[in-house]
């Protein structure tokens, strides 16, 4: 193992990981899901948020066709599609996405089809940056244990 | 919080062997929630809905501890929770949902829960649960 590759990675990864959170594409909720990675499960963040990006994906196309046809908006079915991107957003920590959610309930809540789908084009834009900046994560963290190193715990606090 | 911690806080957790069903339409959730009941080494079981949790309990199975989330398909979890009650089910029920307002707490309360958090669940939320409905022996 080359002690000095190891903690140049591990240095980058612990800038990388306090950025994201700096720059409020996370939260402390991804954290927690950190803490429960474990031996036995060592891909479980991955396997969370890549739950997370499929519902993303496909709420995003549900209530993209709900939005398609300015005389025919149906509102309710936008807001529960809202609603459950705002749940599993808060659930792993995207906050970003989550804050997005909340502007995209309200656009719903007052029938705003125009900022609906402002809201929707952020939402997407949003979940997609995530999803390859915790792509680079992974990658580092793969890249650490390669070269024979830990993964360092952060404490973002 | 440590497998060592997690055990002061309960120490006889491990020797209770309790059970758990995770009632959520998410799947971010229920692998969530499965995983936090796997941690405190809680034996759980999954469905999706709130007719599949009653259908779980029709079919003679039991458990200790139903997470219940509000806002699912087919039957939501009020719905449930009054039915599990009308059934004479006497398993501990805590409410898990992102609404929070008190209206929809209430109503969810008043349905038959136990006790209540808000998503989304940690480590810390769940022994809250555990702890508000005694689930572990005094000594």
């Amino acid at each position: 193992m080359n002690t000095t590759v190891v903690a140049q990675l591990q240095r980058q990864f612990q800038d990388y990981i306090v950025s994201l959170y700096q720059q409020g594409f996370l939260d402390n909720q991804f954290s927690e899901l950190r803490k429960l990675q474990d031996e036995g499960t060592p891909d479980f963040v991955a396997e969370v948020v890549s739950l997370f990006f499929d519902d993303c994906s496909k709420l995003i196309n549900t209530m993209s066709a709900s939005l398609e046809r300015p005389d025919n908006v149906d509102f309710k079915q936008v807001d529960s599609g809202v609603h459950q991107l705002k749940g599993s957003s808060s659930s792993v920590g995207a906050q970003r996405v989550k804050n997005v959610c909340i502007s995209f309930k309200e656009c719903c809540h007052v029938q705003n089809r125009e900022g609906c789908l402002r809201c929707l084009q952020q939402v997407d834009y949003e979940y997609k940056m995530l999803k390859t900046k915790l792509q680079d994560l992974f990658n580092l963290e793969q890249q650490i244990l390669q070269a024979g190193g830990t993964i360092p715990q952060v404490d973002i606090n | 919080m440590t497998r060592d911690q997690i055990a002061e806080e309960l120490p006889n957790l491990a020797e209770s062997k309790l059970t758990a069903l995770v009632v959520d339409d998410s799947f971010v959730n229920q692998t969530i929630h499965q995983k936090l009941l796997n941690r405190l080494g809680i034996e759980n079981d999954v469905v999706t809905n709130g007719k599949e949790a009653v259908d779980v309990y029709c079919s003679g199975r039991n458990y200790d501890l139903i997470l219940m989330d509000m806002d699912m398909p087919i039957m939501n979890g009020i719905q449930a929770t009054k039915r599990l009650r009308e059934m004479g089910i006497e398993s501990k029920i805590a409410g898990v949902t992102t609404r929070a307002n008190e209206g929809e707490k209430k109503e969810f309360m008043e349905a038959g829960l136990n006790d209540f958090q808000e998503k989304p669940l940690t480590i810390s939320k769940l022994l809250s649960i555990l702890h508000k409905l005694d689930f572990y022996v005094q000594t």
